[in-house]
């Protein structure tokens, strides 16, 4: 069966219509009354959104498949809604030649579930001394554009200035871990006053902004454009709109946790809160919503960070860094930033969809809901409401900050290229 | 009292009360030519210990023991934990061995809270010290010190260096607690500021800022980053010991510098207030933090706070696993504070 008729769906939130796939296109968008021979989808009271697009994933593999595997983790992809990952470069071995994103890049069309875009290291081993061959990534199959050392921060200034020249050549973005080392060492969570009473080592805000001031400087010095991974400080927003108002390249992302949970959730030492960058402050939390909404904030991404159970089931100092989200991003930005009313749906599917595909330069995601365009769609049921249990998660790893909690939202249906990857809720 | 004691901001008033009072009658076994109590007769106390501290590990020992429980020592050196055993395997081992109590040292800030809260074991967690988190024992004994000294004498006011009294009963309303040296790193810092606070006490805090914690601008007490102008407004002066690496981490420029202005000497010592005592919780870094006549003076109360360690580790251990059996034949007095 070719064809879907997906019916009365909100498209990006605005009046009902019929979606008719063709294939793997829209074939149109409007009133369609004869859908003979269709696979109808009743979307009465529901949102289309054109499939989200996320910046920021860590699949694991190769080298960790006991906690994601590409295949699991597109799965859990395609259960939040997405159509295009971006794959973080940080596995065993690290993705810095063109032979490791070509195999990240041919696991995830083998999986079918969802795109998976290759991000290369900018540096050899992540190790911030020598450029990785950045060239022959972005010429591979994988045609890698996005450039990062993420879960460390380039922090050598001219590295930094090299790569972000470099990558222009084939227009690449280098994306920033803001990080400074030296402090952040031994580091546990936020500097504030719940790690002076917890005797945890501090996080200071000041270790992310001192990074982003720098590179913000650099890229405009050097007519490049940076993008800096998971903004998690009211700093960083102030210094990121600065920059945007000098008209520099600047881009800048946000995780779903940073938009909801604060540092005060560390007094459990439960170590399901402790991630890098930290969990910072309800006035942090605050700014970052309104820097979403005004769009400073270029977009949401997960930073899904697939962890095995061991590997928190310990005391806080020992814990792994990280936390999962690709199946509960949107509901945590519906829950944030929609039934807040700071950003509208069309606003969502900017900010998870349009944006991070342009920043990524993807082809083929991030496209308008209309005729003649490929049929990477989302239907989300706003009105559904339930309570977070991990148990059901497609991604093979469990550590969700969210378990227990009420989250609205829910994705029923995921289509990338035509093909349903969800149906009805459930993985196809 | 609740069923485990990690923080010292556990205790009421009411709770602490009872544990100092309680602590006044296991002080006074200990000059009973025998001093061994049958009340944990049965029960099993492990001491679980991942950072070498010999001088804790035998007082909660000592403690167990002269309260008739079963002691097993649990050392992470050399054992499977320091070959990669988690936190959690030792704790189903201990579960597994019919641990009623768990005494725990740790390197790492939260362990025992970890280890309270997530369902490995069924016994009672005592914090013995966590990373630079908390050590709420090392609290109350210094709590029980002070109030010997400090509100021991028969009118309830200090003792003035004659033996020190009973303040059974009494509190540290109005006592002038000055803690000097690094409260960043220091878990002693922050059990004392906890309960001191909730004994009544004015608490100030010195050292110099960078071994501050941020937000210490919150926490009930004041700060100052000089020592001087404190000290003749001091009933009690509590030094921290001060690790000389930290030097090293550019948190203080030399250790001359670092005695110079923050160390407690002679000259120091003699700006005091007569009655007011000094306190360390060992080991003592002799000329750092504190010069050897102040060390040796007849106004330090290092060698009397060990022994009160063992009075306070087992009103503690006797609160929490004993239920509600008199500790002594005789009948505890309850007539709590209202002084
Ligand atoms: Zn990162």
């Amino acid at each position: 069966m070719t064809k879907i008729l997906i019916r009365g769906a909100k498209v990006l939130g605005g009046e009902p219509q019929d979606v008719l796939i063709d294939s793997e296109t829209i074939a149109s968008v409007g009133s369609v009354p004869d859908a003979a021979g269709a696979t109808v989808v009743e979307a009465e009271g529901k949102i289309l959104l054109p499939g989200l697009v996320d910046l920021h994933t860590h699949l694991r593999e190769p080298g960790r498949e006991d906690s994601e595997t590409v295949l699991t983790g597109t799965r859990a992809a395609a259960a939040g809604g997405y159509t295009a990952v971006h794959a973080m470069a940080n596995t065993f071995p690290v993705a810095d030649t063109a032979g490791v994103v070509e195999q990240v890049w041919r696991l995830g069309r083998e999986s079918g579930y969802c795109d998976v875009q290759p991000v290369g290291a900018v540096t050899v081993g992540l190790e911030g001394k020598q450029l990785a061959e950045l060239g022959a990534m972005a010429e591979s199959a994988a045609a890698v554009r996005v450039f990062s050392d993420d879960g460390k921060c380039v922090d050598d200034a001219v590295i930094m200035r090299r790569a972000l020249e470099y990558v222009k050549a084939f227009d690449g973005v280098v994306a920033q871990h803001a990080q400074e080392p030296r402090l952040t060492e031994g580091a546990q969570m936020n500097e504030g006053l719940v790690s002076g009473e917890l005797g945890l080592r501090g996080w200071p805000a000041v270790a992310e902004e001192s990074i982003i001031a720098r590179d913000v400087l650099l890229a405009a010095h050097v007519g490049s454009r940076v993008h800096i991974c998971h903004l998690s400080t009211a700093g960083s927003v102030e210094l990121v709109r600065w920059a945007k108002s000098k008209g520099w390249n600047v881009t800048a992302e946000v995780t779903p946790h940073h938009l909801l949970l604060t540092d005060e959730l560390v007094r459990s030492y439960n170590p399901v809160y402790k991630v890098n960058p930290p969990l910072r402050t309800e006035a942090d939390v605050m700014a970052l919503r309104e820097a979403l909404a005004d769009g400073t904030i270029d977009c949401v991404a997960t930073d899904h960070a697939p962890h095995p159970h061991e590997d928190k089931d310990c005391e806080w100092a020992a814990a792994a860094m990280g936390m999962i989200g690709l199946e509960t991003a949107l509901s945590v930005v519906q829950h944030t930033m929609v039934d807040t009313g700071l950003l509208d749906w069309a606003g969502v599917a900017d900010r998870m969809s349009f944006r991070p595909a342009v920043i990524g330069r993807l082809h083929g995601h991030g496209r308008p809901v209309a005729a003649g365009e490929p049929a990477n769609l989302t239907l989300v049921d706003p009105q559904y409401r339930g309570v977070v249990n991990p148990v059901g998660f497609a991604s093979r790893s469990r550590n969700t900050p969210y378990e227990g909690i009420e989250l609205p939202g829910r994705v029923t249906a995921t289509f990338l290229r035509g093909k349903a990857t969800v149906m009805d809720g459930k993985l196809a | 009292m609740k069923r485990h004691l990690i923080s010292a901001a556990d205790l009421t008033r009411d709770d602490a009360l009872l544990v100092l009072d309680t602590a006044e009658e296991m002080a006074r076994v200990a000059d009973r030519p025998i001093k061994k109590l049958p009340t944990l007769r049965g029960r099993t106390v492990v001491n679980l210990f991942f950072e070498d501290s010999t001088r804790t590990r035998i007082s909660f020992e000592a403690a167990a023991k002269r309260l008739s429980a079963d002691v097993i020592n649990f050392s992470a050196k050399g054992s499977s934990v320091s070959k990669g055993e988690s936190l959690k395997d030792t704790a189903l081992t201990l579960e597994a061995m019919g641990a009623d109590a768990v005494v725990i040292r740790h390197h790492a800030s939260g362990a025992p809270h970890r280890l309270a809260t997530s369902g490995w074991i069924g016994g009672s967690v005592v914090n013995a010290g966590d990373g630079t988190h908390e050590h709420p024992t090392q609290a109350l004994l210094d709590a029980f010190t002070m109030r010997r000294h400090l509100a021991g004498a028969p009118d309830g006011g200090p003792t003035y260096h004659r033996e020190p009294g009973d303040g059974t009963g009494r509190d540290l309303a109005g006592r002038r607690i000055t803690i000097v040296g690094d409260v960043l790193h220091s878990r002693v810092a922050r059990s004392n500021v906890h309960l001191l606070n909730t004994l009544g006490a004015e608490i100030t805090l010195v050292a110099p800022p960078t071994l501050l914690p941020i937000g210490v601008e919150t926490w009930p007490c004041e700060v100052s980053y000089d020592l001087d102008p404190i000290l003749a407004k001091t009933d009690a002066v509590m030094m921290l010991r001060v690790q000389s690496e930290r030097m090293n981490a550019a948190f203080f420029p030399t250790e001359r510098e670092y005695a110079r202005r923050y160390g407690l000497d002679g000259a120091r010592m003699a700006a005091l207030p007569g009655h007011a005592i000094v306190m360390h919780p060992g080991p003592m870094n002799r000329g750092m933090e504190i010069t050897a006549e102040v060390a040796d003076s007849g106004r330090c109360t290092v060698v009397e706070q060990v022994a009160n360690g063992v009075s306070v580790r087992m009103a503690v251990l006797y609160l929490l696993l004993g239920g509600n059996e008199p500790a002594i034949t005789t009948a505890r007095t309850q007539e709590n504070n209202d002084r």
